[in-house]
């Protein structure tokens, strides 16, 4: 395998978890609500799907438990918003502390076992073809989802009477409910499903990625993820052009790394998180576009008034 | 079963003094019901988590050291919070304050007096103030989102800090250990009671903080500035208030107090500087924060409440064999129940069946049927 190619197919595996996480956030802000929980349940996903993966010997059932570890994590969240119209950011963030803290526990007596990795996709001739067949036939399976979400995300946002509702919602919640649309249902789900592609992120940290758990070791890429959705202004394209980004920043460092330029290891570990300002700076420059991009009623209580 | 909200016609003053204690209750009901999951005795975990630190005088001691920091930072948070800043970043202030303030000790060992000391608390205000004015520079001039860069700039000041302490500021003569020099006896905080245990000034600077700004916040009129400007932002604008100013100074003030945490911490508790210098102080503040309701004076209790569950989970790790993970998900959980307690002061919550409910018989309607 050349050099050009392994490095093409780690930022790809870099990518994929904050893409994933990121078209979850993007559905649910679309929705109107803003979700600062994606760390939080992106590292129950990883932990959930890590301990599932080890104690049935499956990385598959690893990846639904993952899966379904974010999703029933994100309903406490959506419980609390959309039911009793709590502060968004506050139970976002409470959202994240309470993640970190339960995944701790629930990883706890797998720190340091070996993991299950979920084994990539390998087809006869077509996965050995030069450069090109290990990165379009020769992945993990969480990469084509990955793929196959963004589409599937476009299609229904843009392609569908449902997803044109969705972003209604969070253009106006007060005209959709006027309209008969059942926004907090609407919301349940659009949270619900953000959650469990959050947690499906945090299953390929676990089980691709690094195949083993260690606390926190999100190490804030669901904040990442947050910040994706704004540089891409809503767009799902962007968004995964923006995660392709963030995982070549991510690679790029971890190879300057390896070289040893005389740099300190810390401040190339620091570049993704300084990239993420450096990009939220240029994006968020514009004012009135940002106006025009950020749904109407994202982060803002919806109290159905009957 | 469904939810129903109906809004009251204004804040509830009962639930406003009640809702902490209500979500304190229920996290205390949930942990039970946790620690008995976890195999051990509720009534037992819950005595040593809560009882058992306020028994002696040392674990009395060890309390203000933990509490100092969380009421500190909670303090300066309240600002921002009630301004409607989302600052989030404390953790990180707390960090480069606690590197600025180590600026004379480490770099100036030879610099001694009882002048040190007040310049190193100045200067981790200076260092914590300076770098939360960074997410507010960008708030301002590029409409950034502070809440994602304030969290950027933790793990920026985390990674820093630990090339210091690796690199630069290594200790020739400390055998490789990633630390500073020792600080020298005038450079450290001094204790609380002469013959005491751990107790340092941390926890009077915490207290001076909370009463000042407690007056600051009900009693003055930048005090009215911050509330109008984080209750409606364009209220405010017609009052001639500067939201930009707000901006800078509720981030600015959180980031000093946040500083002075991080130095107290250093200088009073380490001695030191080393690559972790907070157990998250930082985020636990947050829960303080609104646990006393933003107010400062109800942060001095909320504080004590949260330090006692850093030393409630030690001493629950030493005598049931409970992991230290449990203490951040009841931190966690705590914040959680206090959000879902605060909408009781703004709303009614009603319990409604699934079945539509019944038309409201009204003059207007029985008309229409008898038309």
């Amino acid at each position: 395998m050349g050099i050009a190619e392994s490095i093409l197919l780690t930022i790809a595996t870099a990518a994929t978890p904050l893409l994933i996480a990121a078209l979850g956030e993007l559905v649910v802000e679309r929705s109107g609500v803003l979700n600062l929980g994606v760390e939080g349940m992106m590292v129950m996903g990883a932990a959930c799907g890590f301990v599932a993966a080890a104690l049935t010997g499956s990385p598959w059932i690893g990846v639904f438990g993952g899966i379904v570890a974010g999703a029933v994590f994100s309903l406490l969240f959506a419980f609390l918003t959309l039911s009793i119209a709590t502060n968004q950011v506050a139970t976002g963030l409470s959202l994240t502390l309470l993640g970190l803290g339960l995944s701790g526990m629930i990883g706890e007596n797998f720190v340091g076992s070996a993991g299950e990795r979920l084994p990539s996709l390998y087809i006869p001739v077509l996965s050995d073809i030069p450069l090109i067949g290990k990165l379009i036939f020769g992945q993990d399976p969480i990469f084509y989802m990955s793929i196959a979400l963004t589409v599937g995300v476009i299609w229904f946002l843009f392609r569908t009477r449902t997803g044109l509702t969705l972003r209604s919602i969070g253009d106006n919640h007060g005209s959709a409910h006027a309209l008969g649309i059942p926004v907090i249902r609407y919301r349940y789900l659009a949270v619900i499903f953000g959650g469990a592609c959050a947690g499906l992120a945090g299953a390929h940290l676990s089980l691709v990625y690094t195949p083993q758990w260690v606390e926190n070791m999100t190490a804030g890429r669901g904040w990442i993820a947050l910040a994706l959705v704004v540089f891409a202004s809503w767009r799902p394209l962007r968004v995964l052009a923006g995660a392709y980004l963030f995982g070549a920043v991510t690679i790029g460092q971890l190879h300057a790394q390896a070289l040893g330029l005389g740099i300190p290891s810390q401040l190339l570990s620091a570049l993704p998180y300084l990239a993420t300002v450096i990009v939220l700076v240029l994006i968020s420059r514009n004012r009135r576009l940002t106006m025009m991009n950020t749904p109407a009623s994202l982060g803002r209580a919806f109290v159905p008034d009957r | 079963m469904r939810v129903e909200l109906v809004k009251r016609p204004q804040q509830s003053a009962l639930f406003s003094a009640l809702s902490p204690f209500i979500a304190l209750v229920l996290t205390l009901i949930f942990g039970a019901i946790l620690f008995s999951l976890l195999g051990k005795n509720p009534f037992d975990a819950l005595y040593f988590y809560f009882i058992d630190p306020l028994r002696e005088m040392w674990s009395l001691e060890a309390l203000t050291v933990k509490a100092a920091p969380l009421i500190l930072i909670a303090v300066g948070l309240s600002i921002c919070y009630l301004s409607n800043n989302w600052n989030i970043g404390a953790e990180g202030q707390f960090v480069i304050g606690g590197i600025f303030g180590s600026i004379l000790p480490v770099m100036v060992p030879e610099f001694q007096g009882p002048l040190l000391l007040p310049l190193m608390l100045i200067m981790g205000m200076i260092g914590g103030a300076l770098y939360a004015a960074i997410p507010a520079l960008l708030k301002t001039r590029f409409n950034t989102n502070e809440i994602l860069t304030s969290l950027m700039l933790v793990y920026i000041a985390q990674l820093f800090l630990d090339w210091l302490v690796r690199g630069w500021w290594r200790d020739p003569k400390g055998n490789n250990f990633p630390r500073s020099i020792t600080f020298s006896d005038d450079a450290v905080l001094p204790k609380l009671l002469p013959n005491g245990d751990s107790a340092n000034l941390g926890i009077v600077f915490a207290l001076v903080a909370a009463v000042l700004a407690w007056i600051l916040v009900t009693r003055t009129l930048k005090g009215f500035e911050i509330r109008v400007l984080g209750g409606s932002p364009r209220a405010g604008r017609f009052a001639g208030f500067s939201s930009s100013k707000m901006v800078f100074f509720a981030f600015m003030v959180s980031g000093a107090l946040a500083g002075l945490a991080g130095i107290s911490e250093v200088s009073g508790a380490i001695g030191y500087l080393q690559p972790t210098i907070s157990p998250g102080y930082g985020f636990t503040a947050i829960i303080v924060a609104f646990l006393g309701r933003l107010n400062p004076l109800g942060i001095i209790a909320s504080g004590l409440i949260l330090g006692l569950t850093y030393l409630g989970g030690e001493a629950a790790q030493i005598s049931l064999g409970l992991s230290d993970k449990v203490v951040r998900v009841f931190q966690g959980m705590l914040l959680f129940f206090v959000l879902g307690c605060d909408t009781l002061i703004h709303y009614r919550v009603r319990f409604v069946g699934f079945a539509a409910p019944k038309p409201v018989e009204t003059p207007a309607l029985k008309a229409a049927e008898g038309a």
